[in-house]
């Protein structure tokens, strides 16, 4: 592992080591954080003829918040649903190269989608909770995993109403329907549905694109709160954002990992013209 | 374009629009009121005292004592016509042979005209169909033969190049100078009093069995067959409907066999009723025998796959209707396909799977050819849920057929006729409406 680990690290361009890094008072480092999560190895995405993702070598180090930024369709969102299959669903989808997560490799011949999804747990651009109750919809994971026990599941859903921020505003009116929430509740109880199942890793897809000011501020402190306790991803387009809530950051343009290194650094200090062209607005 | 022609073009439009509403809605007035109206009398009308005698005989129904004080204050009535009439006979046998002959046929008309108003006269032959066995039940038919019994209906042959025309003349004008010429305006004036009409509420049109074909009684066989037959239907066609669905959005493969089975559905939702009914004979009843001659079995296999091809049309829509961001989230939080499409897909999907299935049961209820051959029968009493293997049914939409072309006495029950219709339509739009309430509950309880 630690070998995989060196290897893919010096892979990552515009810096030595992404462990050695300058973080920002407010970021501490966490302790027994920073293994490689995820690992990219020569990893392309295709849509039928067409490479979306290009032969991405990165490592995503656990407990930390990785930030994917980059211009429309430049292979950012393909790239984090690759890391819990959700490409399945286009059925032209295929891939080349190697995306490994603990180890094992997540397009590998024998790997279960449905366990691998149970630890890759993601959040979606529109708030889509299930129209049922909000109780219903947290538990939805849960009782598909085996719980049936009803106190149990009321533990799960305040805990996970909790690690969500939810909870004081729902707690008494958990039987109502989840789809008259708010906007900015609704993606909080995605990501409290989500949190239900207790995943490993959490994607998050452009996940306040669809929310207002006041709601993006919520699910960013939220991205605060869970950190260090899951490896998040979060694709943006704010780079604002991204650089508010992600401790290490990946530029992507046009399928090509073009960098990937501390956010701080990226941000202040950036390896690359095109990433420096970007993140200054020069193109988008 | 300008701006005026534009406004020209939206008022126009809209006009068109309104106007073709206004159109369909008079043509449903045109078509529904007629329906109400006669089919409300069949259970609304006035009946007279046979039809309570019928009541009293066939069901048991009504009230022996007050029943049988206006039977001795209707026959007091009708004694006097009795006695006319023997007064006649009498006076017949005094008559010159030549002569009785003359008149025993004229009066064996008045005797048969006045049977279908007073029942068996004495004298007659203790009749064996139940039919026969009472006078006028309604008041309204009573009416008409009462004028069948003042005057006969001869036909003008005169003109030979136009159709000949029908005239009345009275039949008192026969018996000129005999006794019986007072009983022509002795009966006109005291039909009332013999026949006794008031004001009937029978609900038993609804529930009871029917009297000797239709000419007495009620529709329930009619109505518990097809709510058998439409149920049936259902039971096999839903399930296989919604499965069919589900395979065709979520499981199979865009591909030449995939697109050969969809364009069979859709072949199949136009093809005629009573081709279904004709394979239903040959399939069912002569291959599989599933019953050795029309059953409820056999006809509601048939109107299955009748609606079928319906039923995997809306449940596919209601499917790929369902966002697909539900099927994601579901997926994402770990879940197997086929738990994404039990717990999230098809529950969503509800709605629009129940609409269709419900609209399908109303039209399942309303065919008739798919059952000719396979399942109805004209006459026929109400048969047992144990029964739906073997026995045929009579059926509502049948039955309308039936009584409208078949019945031999079918001028004589229109009104029954009637009541079947308004009560296949009521139970074809009751189905429909309860459709659209559940739609609407589903839909707001799934939009919170």
């Amino acid at each position: 592992m630690t070998a995989d680990a060196k290897e893919v690290t010096q892979t990552v361009s515009g810096s030595a080591s992404v462990r050695d890094i300058y973080l920002p008072p407010e970021r501490k480092k966490i302790s027994g954080g920073g293994v490689p999560h995820v690992v990219a190895k020569n990893f392309s995405i295709y849509y039928g003829e067409f490479e979306a993702v290009k032969k991405v070598n990165a490592d995503i180090l656990s407990k930390y918040v990785t930030a994917i930024i980059g211009p429309s369709g430049c292979g950012k969102s393909t790239f984090l649903r690759a890391i819990n299959r959700m490409n399945d669903l286009i059925p032209s989808c295929h891939t080349t190269g190697a995306l490994l997560f603990d180890g094992e490799d997540i397009y590998g011949k024998f790997t279960d989608e449905v366990l691998l999804r149970k630890k890759v747990g993601m959040v979606f651009q529109k708030p889509n909770p299930f129209p049922k109750s909000i109780f219903d919809n947290i538990a939805y994971g849960p009782r598909l995993h085996g719980v049936k026990d009803r106190k149990t599941l009321e533990a799960i859903v305040e805990k996970s109403l909790r690690k969500a921020a939810l909870w004081d505003e729902v707690c008494d009116r958990l039987e109502r329907n989840a789809l008259g929430l708010s906007g900015g509740q609704q993606q909080r109880l995605c990501v409290a549905r989500t949190l239900a199942v207790e995943p490993e890793i959490l994607l998050l897809d452009e996940p306040t694109s669809a929310l207002d000011p006041k709601a993006t501020a919520k699910i960013e402190d939220l991205i605060q709160e869970l950190r260090g306790s899951y490896t998040i991803m979060i694709v943006t387009h704010n780079m604002q954002q991204a650089s508010r809530v992600s401790d290490y950051t990946m530029f992507f343009y046009e399928g090509v990992l073009v960098e990937h290194a501390p956010t701080a650094q990226l941000f202040t200090n950036p390896g690359d013209q095109m990433t420096e062209d970007y993140i200054t607005g020069r193109f988008s | 374009m300008n701006l005026g022609t534009r406004k020209i073009l939206d008022r126009s439009f809209t006009a068109l629009g309104i106007g073709s509403i206004v159109i369909m809605g008079m043509t449903l007035l045109i078509v529904l009121v007629p329906i109400v109206g006669k089919g409300v009398g069949a259970a609304f009308f006035k009946g007279t005292i046979e039809h309570r005698k019928m009541l009293f005989n066939e069901f048991g129904r009504g009230d022996k004592a007050k029943l049988n004080e206006e039977i001795i204050r209707a026959d007091s009535y009708r004694r006097k016509a009795f006695q006319m009439l023997a007064g006649f006979e009498a006076e017949l046998g005094r008559m010159d042979p030549d002569k009785q002959l003359e008149y025993r046929e004229r009066y064996d008309q008045v005797r048969r005209s006045l049977r279908p108003l007073l029942g068996p006269l004495p004298g007659d032959e203790p009749p064996a169909l139940t039919r026969f066995q009472y006078g006028q039940a309604r008041w309204d038919k009573a009416e008409e033969k009462l004028h069948d019994f003042l005057y006969e209906t001869r036909w003008d042959y005169s003109n030979p190049n136009a159709m000949a025309k029908e005239y009345f003349v009275t039949r008192a004008a026969g018996f000129e100078g005999t006794s019986l010429v007072r009983l022509f305006p002795y009966v006109e004036e005291h039909l009332d009093r013999m026949l006794l009409p008031e004001f009937t509420f029978y609900w038993g049109f609804i529930t009871d069995r029917s009297v000797d074909a239709h000419i007495f009684g009620g529709i329930w066989p009619e109505i518990q067959g097809t709510f058998f037959l439409a149920v049936g239907a259902m039971l096999f066609a839903f399930p296989l409907g919604v499965i069919a669905a589900v395979y065709f959005t979520e499981y199979a493969k865009e591909g030449f066999l995939t697109s050969i089975l969809r364009s069979a559905n859709s072949t199949l939702a136009g093809v005629p009723s009573i081709v279904f009914g004709l394979f239903g004979l040959a399939f069912f009843i002569n291959t599989l025998k599933v019953s050795e001659s029309k059953s409820v079995l056999a006809g509601s296999l048939t109107l299955a796959i009748m609606i079928l091809p319906t039923i995997i049309r809306a449940a596919e829509e209601a499917i790929l209707a369902v966002p697909r961001t539900y099927r994601e989230a579901s997926l994402s939080l770990g879940s197997t396909k086929w738990n994404t499409i039990v717990t999230v897909i098809l529950p969503a999907a509800l709605p629009g799977i129940l609409t269709g299935g419900v609209i399908s049961l109303g039209r399942a209820a309303g065919e008739t050819a798919p059952i000719i051959f396979t399942a109805a029968v004209s006459v026929g009493s109400a048969i047992g849920l144990a029964d739906v293997f073997s026995s045929p049914t009579p059926a509502l939409s049948w039955n309308i057929y039936n009584l409208a072309s078949e019945h031999e006495a079918a001028s004589e029950i229109r009104h029954v006729q009637y009541g079947m219709v308004l009560a296949l339509v009521s139970i074809v739009l009751l189905l429909n409406l309860s459709a659209i309430i559940l739609r609407a509950r589903i839909s707001k309880k799934l939009k919170g």
